[in-house]
């Protein structure tokens, strides 16, 4: 506004007029600037955004924190400590695809793993039994939640949240608050903690935790990619009434979803009694922020039927890395905390760019 | 309005009865309150079972309430509110919201009663009349002598994790962790913070919630700055037990000390098996069992409780839970530790 004073009589519209559009109306150009190329790339390939954060920050560390971070070990190291959060997020991946919610993942997990313990250790049911109803409450739990979604007609966030205090109450109740020791569970039933077994490779050292996360990120990506049912998820978070439209019973698919949900956390239940090392009622109590965080940062679109499963596994790691090379770095917990808030909100900032695209 | 109108006639009904009431009452009976976080934590379970016992040893009437979960301060002021309409002489209190709780307990103070806060101080300490608690510092103090001690001249090139509670450095996490380092022959600098030293034998400080899945991660974030960690300070015993099973991936759990605060019946038996090397053990049943008999003698006699000399509130007590007991630091073994733990 710098010459105002010099034209006083122009008319508002006409002071503004060489900056307007000049261009005929036409159909998109040809000519398209990096920017443009690199939107339309990510959004044929949304999964390129994480693997891409995760190959800089992993190489980024290795500068900053120097061989300690940039080892095989610690490398392995940091699989172990996010393959809970993993394995929880691949569950949350499933309900978001088709534009829900789950909040009750860290509760329902934990829930089965104290079903877990008691039954194994405290009433000495053989171990695969006690596993195996740990599965079975998981995945009634998490088919509650999708009875109240599809059936009663209730908001995800809202369902959700109520279960998560339900079983987080009925945690407590069950376990007392008291954790079960990693030497009772050895004595009575050790095969709750099979996943915190290990292997050494060169210096790595992969827990079969680590390799559960990874080969339940490869199930499901065969599932939803490979499969009719997977195909079904995908449409019904991305237009439920077309979804409906085409024939698919999209209500049964939510409560499929949910099911299926909760049954991984019976799994990760297991898994996390192998990592902990006991039956913990008071750990992964932020669990369920965790996942959400892992599969936002993963690219999967929190609208629906948009995002690779692959997205949540390389999320989880871009947060395992981003918290120990900062620890490694000598950074303080509470800017650990810091950068992951930001990672989250750019996270989904970029994919609401992507959506963007001209198509 | 209405509801206000209504709350407040309740009140005064409640008021006019608790007056109706008390003076009858009180010739032949006490009554106490007990006010816990929540009654589902084995610490808070204890701590009625001692008030129980020792209301119906001496004939006083004991109510209980507690908070659904950690944090859920509404329901204590409920809580503080029904006590006062039924004229108790008494409140123990573990409060969830210690600045928050401060106004529904002056309230019972203005009514007579006499308020213990258990456990947790309140903010400011003198908003109750008395505190019994665990001094967490000394607490804290014990286990780092020991550990100095137990290293003996190795105490100079010890390699130190410490496994702290939370980012926001509640007050017990400072003073557990004060404590420790002070016990240890460490430079405090300022003695309400943590993570300010900066003697080299400090390897570093992490968080671990006090639970066994933090303890694990902190102690491996820990042993990836520096392998030759020999002292492990822990907040509580399940940060100690995860922090053990870290120990054992890493194939590092023989010739490391391992030393907590609690005294929980998991973590006495984690020292019996030699996992925690050392324990300070705290008494919530002491403090509410004390509480109540303080009601008892205020009640008969109007007399008020005092703090423990050089402290701001009266100290329950804390023993050191150790199998390998060292010269000047007075401790019990595990098999007596175990007699007397809680949970």
């Amino acid at each position: 506004m710098s010459d105002a004073g010099a034209a006083p009589h122009k008319q508002d519209f006409e002071e503004v007029l060489d900056r307007s559009d000049k261009s005929v109306a036409a159909f998109e150009g040809h000519e398209k600037n990096l920017m443009d190329r690199l939107q339309h790339f990510l959004h044929g390939n949304p999964t390129m955004v994480p693997v891409i954060v995760l190959a800089i920050s992993i190489i980024a560390f290795g500068f900053i924190a120097g061989d300690r971070f940039f080892s095989a070990f610690n490398l392995s190291l940091i699989m172990q400590q996010v393959s809970i959060i993993g394995i929880l997020a691949a569950a949350q991946s499933l309900v978001i695809l088709t534009a829900g919610i789950d909040l009750s993942v860290g509760a329902n997990m934990v829930l089965a793993s104290v079903i877990m313990g008691n039954l194994g250790v405290q009433l000495g049911l053989p171990a695969p039994v006690a596993i195996g109803i740990g599965f079975i409450c998981g995945a009634l739990a998490g088919a509650l939640n999708g009875f109240l979604v599809t059936k009663v007609r209730l908001p995800p966030f809202i369902v959700t949240l109520g279960t998560w205090n339900i079983f987080f109450a009925l945690n407590l109740w069950l376990s007392g608050a008291q954790s079960i020791r990693s030497q009772d569970i050895d004595a009575q039933a050790p095969l709750l903690k099979f996943f915190g077994e290990s292997i050494n490779i060169g210096g790595a050292q992969f827990t079969f935790g680590s390799m559960l996360m990874v080969l339940i990120f490869a199930v499901l990506w065969y599932v939803l990619n490979r499969t009719a049912w997977g195909r079904h998820v995908y449409a019904v978070g991305d237009d439920k009434d077309a979804a409906e439209l085409a024939g698919i019973r999209t209500s049964r698919t939510l409560v499929q979803v949910y099911a299926l949900a909760g049954l991984v956390c019976g799994i990760a239940a297991w898994a996390a009694i192998g990592r902990v090392g006991s039956v913990s009622p008071q750990s992964f109590q932020e669990a369920n922020l965790q996942s959400i965080t892992a599969v936002v940062i993963g690219g999967i679109s929190l609208f629906g039927g948009r995002g690779s499963i692959i997205g949540p596994l390389v999320g989880a790691l871009i947060v395992g890395v981003f918290n120990s090379g900062l620890r490694l770095a000598g950074v303080d917990v509470l800017w650990q905390v810091f950068a992951i808030g930001w990672l989250t909100i750019i996270a989904v900032a970029m994919d609401q760019w992507i959506r963007k695209v001209s198509a | 309005m209405k509801k206000t109108v209504l709350k407040a006639g309740a009140l005064a009904f409640a008021g006019a009865t608790m007056l109706a009431l008390s003076a009858p009452a009180s010739a032949q009976e006490v009554s106490a309150c007990l006010i816990t976080k929540t009654d589902i934590n084995p610490f808070f379970v204890k701590m009625k079972e001692g008030a129980s016992a020792k209301a119906e040893e001496l004939g006083v009437e004991l109510s209980t309430y507690a908070g659904k979960i950690d944090g859920d301060h509404e329901t204590q002021v409920q809580a503080i509110e029904s006590c006062i309409a039924s004229g108790a002489k008494g409140i123990l209190l573990t409060a969830s919201d210690t600045k928050a709780i401060v106004p529904a307990v002056k309230k019972a103070r203005d009514a007579g009663i006499l308020v213990i806060a258990l456990d947790t101080p309140l903010e400011p300490i003198d908003s109750a009349d008395a505190t019994f608690a665990t001094d967490n510092f000394k607490a804290g103090e014990l286990i780092g002598q020991w550990a100095a001690k137990t290293l003996g001249d190795e105490a100079a090139n010890a390699k130190i994790a410490l496994l702290d509670l939370a980012p926001s450095q509640p007050s017990v996490d400072v003073l557990r962790n004060q404590g420790f380092l002070q016990g240890f022959g460490i430079d405090l600098k300022d003695e309400k913070m943590i993570g300010d030293e900066d003697d080299p034998r400090i390897v570093g400080n992490d968080v671990t919630s006090g639970n066994e899945e933090g303890g694990r991660k902190a102690m491996e974030n820990l042993l990836q700055k520096d392998p030759d960690i020999n002292v492990v300070y822990t907040i509580n015993e399940p940060a100690a037990a995860g922090a053990y099973e870290a120990l054992k991936s890493f194939g590092k759990e023989e010739g490391v000390l391992v030393v907590s605060v609690d005294g929980g019946c998991p973590g006495v038996q984690n020292v019996k098996e030699g996992i925690i090397g050392a324990t300070s053990q705290q008494y919530p049943l002491l403090m509410a069992s004390m509480g109540i008999e303080a009601i008892k003698k205020y009640a008969d006699s109007g007399e008020l409780p005092e703090p423990s000399p050089g402290l701001d509130f009266f100290n329950t007590g804390v023993t050191l839970v150790t199998d390998q007991p060292v010269e000047g630091v007075e401790s019990i073994d595990s098999e007596e530790g175990l007699e007397r733990c809680w949970g």
